[in-house]
């Protein structure tokens, strides 16, 4: 295989693989588990607030 | 004992600290040389004759400290803050990220004292001579180490797209910095580069331009999905456009690079073949930009009452505005008017003030308060002015180098008649110098916004425990 039909597989390859990333992306399945992980930042306020107010007694003593 | 199992079970915030604590130095530090080199290009005395004052050796030092010292703390205090809460886990090793710490500020000290000395390997972004540069790839490995282990240890299954930015940001930064400094040391101070003629200009511009793109972009895209989402206190407008964001930028930044190298010895069709990539990076950029900005939708009067979410999105702004005004610029034609004029000059701090400084100060801005156990910051007012400051400085510099710009382009390629250059270079320099005080004016405003910045952070830290946090309550209440 010459260099010119290499990169032309290569650059069909990387096309298929892009199409195939959206179409994962938008599909019904991925839905609520990108849902789920886009509220994800608001999950950990507890070990936020823990690791602080450690170090505030730890401060103290 | 006691100590020792709190300590796996929570946060690490002692090094996100001390990396946020110094990103406002250092970016006061870098910005200020800035405008003492933008006075310098306005009123060459300001030199003084010595050789350490020089623009010459000071413009390196500026670039240096601005992108390494102060961006880039900035991006190992929130992807180090970012990693441990939405990995909800401990960073790998305390002592590993300590030696990222300390080790970091040995580079830039060391950067400090080289470069006004004169000790470069020339490489534009990559001036640190060999000995640096081994420095520079431990710490950066030992970055890699900690923050992919942290990752690895996750208390979560899924990895939050923040985090995916950050790791492509900090795997291709090693790459580059690794590629593009191999070079045969002839002594302490002095090597030279193992590539040769147009290939060792393509390694450079490869470096150069994904360090842009990864480092300038990919790492700060990291900070703007979690601090833009977080400040407004809503999820990412589409978790799955940014999934495509990622993996299309991703792929399309890394064959930008030749648009650098436009009518040079490079060969032609490497020039056309980043041209069009970087035409196409357009798409991914503004998806993304789209993705941050459209995070407030329905929740747009946040931007009225609080300034730290103006200066992320602000920032959201002008990272359009300059991946809008990239692309334009990499067409061969554009180019042939834009390359080697202050436009290029302009375009940088469109991205570098607007873009990454303005989201990373917002980032800070949110992090103090949570890192130091205050409910806010010290005065929100103050922040309010510190956006004002900066955003008039950033116009001011980047109206001044798009008209000076554009008009040095055009003077450069005016011909007469017979075929003469229609003006001389000091006539096009001479045209320049009215704008030239205006960025120095700019800088000034943007300086003067980081030391409100720097007096705020002081009074919030020393602020007495929870008494901010109290009165930000009462305000609720």
């Amino acid at each position: 295989m010459d260099y010119g039909t290499y990169r032309g597989i290569l650059t069909l390859v990387i096309l298929v693989l892009f199409i195939v990333i959206v179409v994962w992306a938008y599909s019904k399945r991925s839905k609520t588990r990108f849902k789920d992980a886009a509220n994800a930042i608001f999950e950990d306020e507890e070990k936020h607030n823990k690791t602080i107010s450690n170090e505030e007694k730890g401060s103290e003593k | 004992m006691s100590q020792t199992v709190a300590s796996q079970t929570e946060y690490n915030y002692k090094v996100v600290r001390q990396f946020a604590i110094m990103t406002v130095i250092w970016g006061i530090v870098g910005m200020s040389i800035g405008v003492l080199i933008a006075a310098q290009l306005a009123w060459p005395a300001l030199n003084f004759d010595t050789p350490w004052l020089t623009y010459s050796r000071l413009r390196p030092l500026h670039t240096n400290a601005v992108i390494f010292a102060f961006g880039t703390s900035a991006l190992f205090a929130t992807s180090y803050y970012v990693v441990q809460r939405t990995c909800q886990t401990r960073l790998l090793s305390d002592k590993l990220a300590a030696f990222t710490f300390w080790g970091w500020q040995l580079v830039i000290v060391l950067a400090v004292i080289t470069l006004p000395l004169g000790i470069t390997s020339s490489k534009e972004y990559a001036e640190l001579e060999w000995p640096i540069d081994i420095l520079i790839a431990v710490v950066w490995v030992t970055y890699a180490v900690v923050f992919m282990g942290t990752i690895a240890k996750r208390k979560v299954s899924h990895i939050y797209v923040a985090n995916w930015f950050y790791a492509g940001f900090i795997i291709t930064v090693a790459v580059l910095h690794i590629v593009n400094s191999m070079a045969v040391p002839v002594s302490l101070t002095k090597s030279y580069s193992i590539y040769a003629g147009a290939v060792d200009a393509m390694v450079q511009w490869w470096y150069g331009h994904n360090a842009v793109g990864f480092l300038l972009t990919a790492g700060f895209l990291g900070m703007m999905y979690y601090f833009v989402p977080k400040q407004a206190g809503r999820p990412v407008y589409s978790y799955r456009l940014s999934v495509v964001h990622f993996w299309a930028l991703v792929s399309l930044y890394i064959w930008a690079g030749p648009h650098h190298l436009h009518y040079t010895a490079l060969p032609d069709w490497t020039q056309s073949l980043g041209m069009v990539m970087s035409i196409i990076l357009f798409v991914p950029s503004w998806g993304g930009m789209i993705n941050g900005i459209m995070t407030l939708s329905g929740a747009w009067h946040k931007l009225r009452t609080d300034p730290v979410l103006r200066f992320l999105v602000v920032s959201l702004s002008f990272y359009g505005m300059s991946t809008f005004e990239g692309p334009m610029m990499a067409i061969k034609s554009v180019n042939a008017l834009s390359h080697y004029t202050d436009w290029t000059v302009g375009h940088v701090h469109s991205g570098a003030l607007g873009w990454v400084a303005m989201i990373s100060i917002g980032a800070i801005y949110h992090l103090i308060p949570a890192l130091f156990s205050q409910g806010r910051m010290y005065s929100v007012k103050l922040v309010n002015t510190h956006f004002w400051l900066h955003t008039v400085g950033v116009v001011l510099y980047i109206v001044a180098m798009w008209i000076s710009g554009v008009m040095q382009g055009l003077m450069w390629r005016a011909v007469n008649a017979d075929g003469t250059l229609m003006y001389s270079f000091v006539q096009s320099l001479q045209a320049s110098h009215p704008f030239y005080v205006m960025r120095f004016l700019g800088g000034v405003f943007i300086v003067a916004g980081m030391l409100v910045m720097a007096y705020n952070v002081y009074r919030t830290i020393s602020a007495k425990n929870d008494s901010l946090k109290l009165d930000a309550q009462a305000q609720l209440a």
